[in-house]
């Protein structure tokens, strides 16, 4: 949480600690704010949830280890066909969450193991190339494997899937304290998200200033070198791939119950191309910059389109731009454009890779004495 | 053996559609170590613009004879795609050339969606109908074995500017410039080559054969629209590293190959895998041989041309 | 003396290039060892053999009485070999002080488990590893700029972090390629002192150099290699005498151009 509290403007930099708590209430009560411009907003936060783990999955793979995988949201596919497979009606299998969690991430993982295999000699723009590729497959496979054995049910998708159910508590049903006071089903699934995505960010923060965290980025810095100082490249690529595949394949989880259905739509290509702009729009390499893109890329679209939608139509009399237009106009336009003019990100905060400044002041003393 | 035949014939049409294609991707990658990830997206252009061009025509001058309005239509769509692939270059990859290797693939990948969905506002999500205005009435060279006239066209065309290619490549002052600047920038500038010029250049020449190739692929298919280029992109990307990328023989014979078993692939796949998988999986084949070929032989069939940036 | 590394028969070959052939050569424990020769005479080439870059199409290392496995460079640096690069290799984004840290993963365990619940042991190797990385940037003289990101140092103090992250290590045999190159004479003078500094605490140093003056200054032996073959191996003032080694230089500057 550190490097996202450093990342608060003006009050970071002089007092940390009061980042860290401004960020944990705008985080609790934001949920409350959106309400009030209606329901859906909620929901809009849920998914930005959501995405803020896929972009901190994808960060840890394209930021820390320097991989670009362009089909990063095939193993969002994986997490969230898992989950449709083990609770729906659709095999007729309904196995707790609890269980499948973490047979969605397993699964995601050896995906990811199965991907980085072949592909790690590869040089980096061969593999994004090559990730791409894969991601189309695993789409393609989702689309026909409802013939001559139906398992995906093809275009149509998988329905009805079971919520998420925490040891007898269903998160989709509105909990009515008073007869006419009830918390939203909506709510419930955010503190949810909330939580893991809190979790995420921990994990990966820990990882990031670690000897992991260290020899991803000796690798992304210089491979060479990397090896030439004993870092076993391959082995530190498939746990940056797998690890990063597990942080897909849960949120996939989360998204199959959360949406309740899942379909092949939903993980096309202009999907991992999202996420990934929202890594490059935050900053790559920092958790900062993959929590503040996910959240500005997946909020943007929904302002604009309540925005843009009623704007066209006094301006023009008619729709114009449509919003999923405007949605992919504005996530190109902003992959280009942080190229080409901050390439660092918005958050451009260096990430720190070892352990915090006492340990290197004490030492400092040391030497003055 | 007709099926055989026929298969072969489909796969050659194919096959020199994503040759025309790869040629592009390889020059630019000879010379500047960039994946022009937008460059199918080139192609749907050429394929739209030629289009609209034929539309117009049509209103314009109905008594035009088709031959006349394709060409046209053909030289418009090269040289709107000239003018796209040199502001490509000039705007948005020849400010990163120096720029950590990530961020100039990054970069080509939002051209690429933005070209697409700049296609989208003009000529909306649908499926435009591609006027076919050479004969589709296939021929029976053979009996059994169909061939229409469009797909001969697109072979011989395809022939005609690979060879029309390798002469500028090799024969002329700015086919040398080209391959002086892939060998060395630096030593080619010192030399006086204007490299900026013969960047352009080579982006210039590399959209206008992805127009060509775009028109060729909505006249064999009749369709057009706004996401067309992404497939055929990615295939001729696969034929340039299967030929060897940046090597010109390769990315023909790569394209060539590339389409064969694509066609055979699709043709055959229902039997090899005892009726699983059917031909809606056609499109992994091309996946499947870009890994494969980078796994075991990641240089290509015929050798990257070797002045790599270690 | 006791040998500590024997390069027994090696050879490669790049396409129509025989970039080394046949070549052996024993570096004995405590001794600084210089290997000199032309431009392109394969003595980074025999670097990259050494430490694993390349697979050798021939011969084998025995290190400390043991067989070196080939092409696999964390197992050579895992047995105590390190090296530095011609051209600085090191990780841009990293402080002065991480990339020090980076070094010494190999002596490091932690993994994704202790990382994750902060256990005591990756709590303490971390600690450990700090401090460590730190007395080895003092021991380079850099320490001051422990929390400089490495591409914003000096020339000179690249070359010496180089040097700090390669003893993060812990190896018995140090290569360095080339590390005087593009420093000035009072960059140099430190350079040689700090190899001596090495060279007492225990770890052996092999150098490609091109100043000669150093070499014959600071090396206990030095091997000469020219067009991938040894053409000498002694100690500087006989190898200096050697005429194979003077023609060489001689004729090596007539074939270069």
């Amino acid at each position: 949480m550190n490097e996202l509290a450093a990342a608060v403007p003006w009050l970071g930099k002089r007092n940390p600690m009061a980042a860290r708590w401004l960020i944990l209430i705008i985080a609790i009560v934001a949920p409350f704010i959106a309400w009030q411009f209606g329901k859906s907003w909620v929901r809009i936060l849920d998914f930005a949830l959501l995405y803020m783990m896929l972009a901190l999955g994808l960060n840890l793979v394209v930021g820390f280890a320097g991989l670009l995988d362009l089909g990063y949201i095939a193993f969002y596919a994986v997490g969230a066909y898992t989950f449709a497979f083990l609770a729906s009606p659709h095999f007729d299998i309904h196995l707790p969450f609890w269980a499948i969690l973490p047979l969605g991430a397993g699964f995601a993982a050896l995906a990811g193991i199965m991907l980085g295999f072949p592909v790690l000699r590869l040089r980096g723009d061969y593999l994004a190339i090559v990730t791409l590729g894969f991601g189309e497959i695993v789409r393609i496979f989702m689309l026909n494997l409802n013939y001559p054995v139906n398992i995906t049910n093809g275009p149509q998708g998988i329905n009805m899937i079971d919520p998420i159910n925490l040891f007898g508590w269903d998160l989709s049903r509105n909990i009515q304290v008073t007869e006419n006071f009830s918390i939203n089903s909506l709510f419930l699934y955010y503190y949810f998200f909330l939580l893991a995505v809190t979790g995420s960010i921990i994990f990966i923060q820990r990882l990031q200033i670690s000897r992991v965290g260290r020899a991803w980025a000796a690798m992304r810095d210089d491979e060479l070198a990397a090896k030439a100082i004993g870092i076993n490249t391959r082995n530190m690529k498939l746990l940056a791939f797998s690890l990063g595949a597990t942080f897909g394949g849960v949120s996939g989880c989360l998204f199959g119950a959360f949406q309740g259905f899942v379909s092949p739509e939903s993980f096309s290509l202009m999907e991992s191309i999202a996420v990934l702009t929202m890594v490059v729009f935050g900053g790559m390499g920092n958790i900062a910059g993959a929590v503040v893109g996910a959240f500005v890329l997946a909020l943007l679209p929904e302002i604009l389109r309540d925005v843009a939608v009623p704007l066209q139509q006094t301006l023009f009399g008619h729709v114009l731009l449509d919003p999923e237009v405007l949605r992919m106009l504005l996530l190109s336009l902003a992959m280009i454009l942080m190229m080409l003019l901050r390439p660092a990100g918005m958050i451009p905060a260096r990430a720190r890779y070892c352990h915090d400044e006492h340990l290197i002041n004490k030492l400092k003393q040391e030497a003055a004495k | 053996m007709e099926t055989l035949i026929q298969q072969l014939i489909n796969g050659l049409v194919i096959g020199s559609v994503y040759a025309l294609i790869a040629l592009g991707y390889t020059m630019v990658y000879g010379i500047l170590g960039l994946i022009n990830f937008a460059h199918g997206d080139v192609l749907m252009v050429g394929a739209l613009v030629a289009l609209q061009t034929m539309m117009f025509l049509m209103g314009m001058a109905p008594g035009m004879s088709p031959l006349a309005m394709l060409t046209i239509a053909l030289l418009v769509a090269i040289v709107v795609c000239m003018l796209l692939g040199f502001t490509m270059e000039r705007l948005a990859y020849r400010r990163l050339r120096n720029a950590p290797r990530l961020a100039p693939l990054i970069t080509a990948i939002g051209v690429s969606f933005l070209l697409q969905t700049l296609a989208m506002i003009i000529w909306g999500r649908n499926y435009h109908t591609f006027p076919q205005l050479i004969s589709t009435t296939p021929l029976q060279p053979i009996e059994g074995v169909f061939v229409t006239p469009v797909q001969i066209a697109i072979v011989l065309a395809s022939a005609a500017l690979m060879v029309g290619l390798l002469l500028l490549v090799n024969r002329t002052k700015i086919g040398r410039a080209m391959r002086a600047t892939a060998e060395n920038h630096r030593v080619a500038s010192l030399m006086g080559v204007d490299t900026n010029a013969v960047i352009a250049f080579t982006f210039v020449i590399g959209a206008g054969l992805a127009a060509v190739a775009g028109v060729m692929y909505a006249s064999n298919y009749g369709i057009a629209h706004y996401g067309m280029g992404f497939m055929p992109g990615l295939k001729a990307f696969t034929a340039a590293v299967l030929g060897g990328i940046g090597n010109l023989g390769g990315a023909m014979l790569g394209g060539v190959v590339l389409g064969l078993v694509e066609s055979f692939g699709a043709g055959y796949i229902e039997h090899l895998t005892f009726g699983f998988l059917n031909s809606s999986y056609q499109d992994i084949f091309a996946f499947i041989i870009l890994g494969l070929v980078l796994i075991f032989r990641p240089t290509g069939l015929l050798g990257e041309r070797v002045s790599d940036r270690a | 003396m006791i040998t500590l590394l024997e390069a027994r028969n090696i050879g490669k070959r790049f396409g129509g290039l025989q970039a080394l052939s046949d070549v052996s050569l024993t570096i004995r424990k405590g001794e600084v060892y210089g290997l000199i020769g032309p431009n392109g005479a394969g003595k980074t080439t025999f670097f990259n053999v050494l430490t694993g870059a390349y697979t050798p199409d021939g011969g084998e290392f025995v290190f400390n009485g043991s067989l070196l496995p080939t092409g696999k460079p964390h197992k050579v640096v895992g047995r105590g070999i390190a090296r530095t690069f011609q051209n600085i290799r090191l990780f841009r984004e990293l402080t002065a002080l991480e990339n020090v840290m980076a070094g010494h993963h190999i002596r490091t365990k932690a993994g994704v488990w202790g990382v994750l619940t902060q256990n005591r042991f990756t709590r303490e190797e971390e600690r450990l590893t700090t401090e460590r990385a730190y007395e080895l940037l003092k021991y380079v003289g850099i320490e001051r700029f422990a929390d400089v990101v490495s591409k914003n140092l000096s020339y000179g103090d690249q070359r010496r972090l180089e040097i700090a992250r390669a003893l993060a290590t812990e190896p018995q045999l140090l290569a360095l390629d080339e590390p005087a190159a593009g420093m000035n004479a009072t960059e140099t003078g430190q350079l040689k002192l700090l190899i001596e500094q090495i060279r007492r605490d225990g770890i052996t140093v092999m150098l490609i150099e091109h100043d000669v003056k150093l070499v014959m200054g600071l090396c206990d032996r030095v091997a000469v290699l020219d067009f991938g073959k040894k053409i000498a191996e002694d100690v500087p003032a006989v190898v200096q005498k050697n005429e194979a080694v003077i023609a060489a230089y001689l004729g090596g500057g007539k074939h270069a151009h």
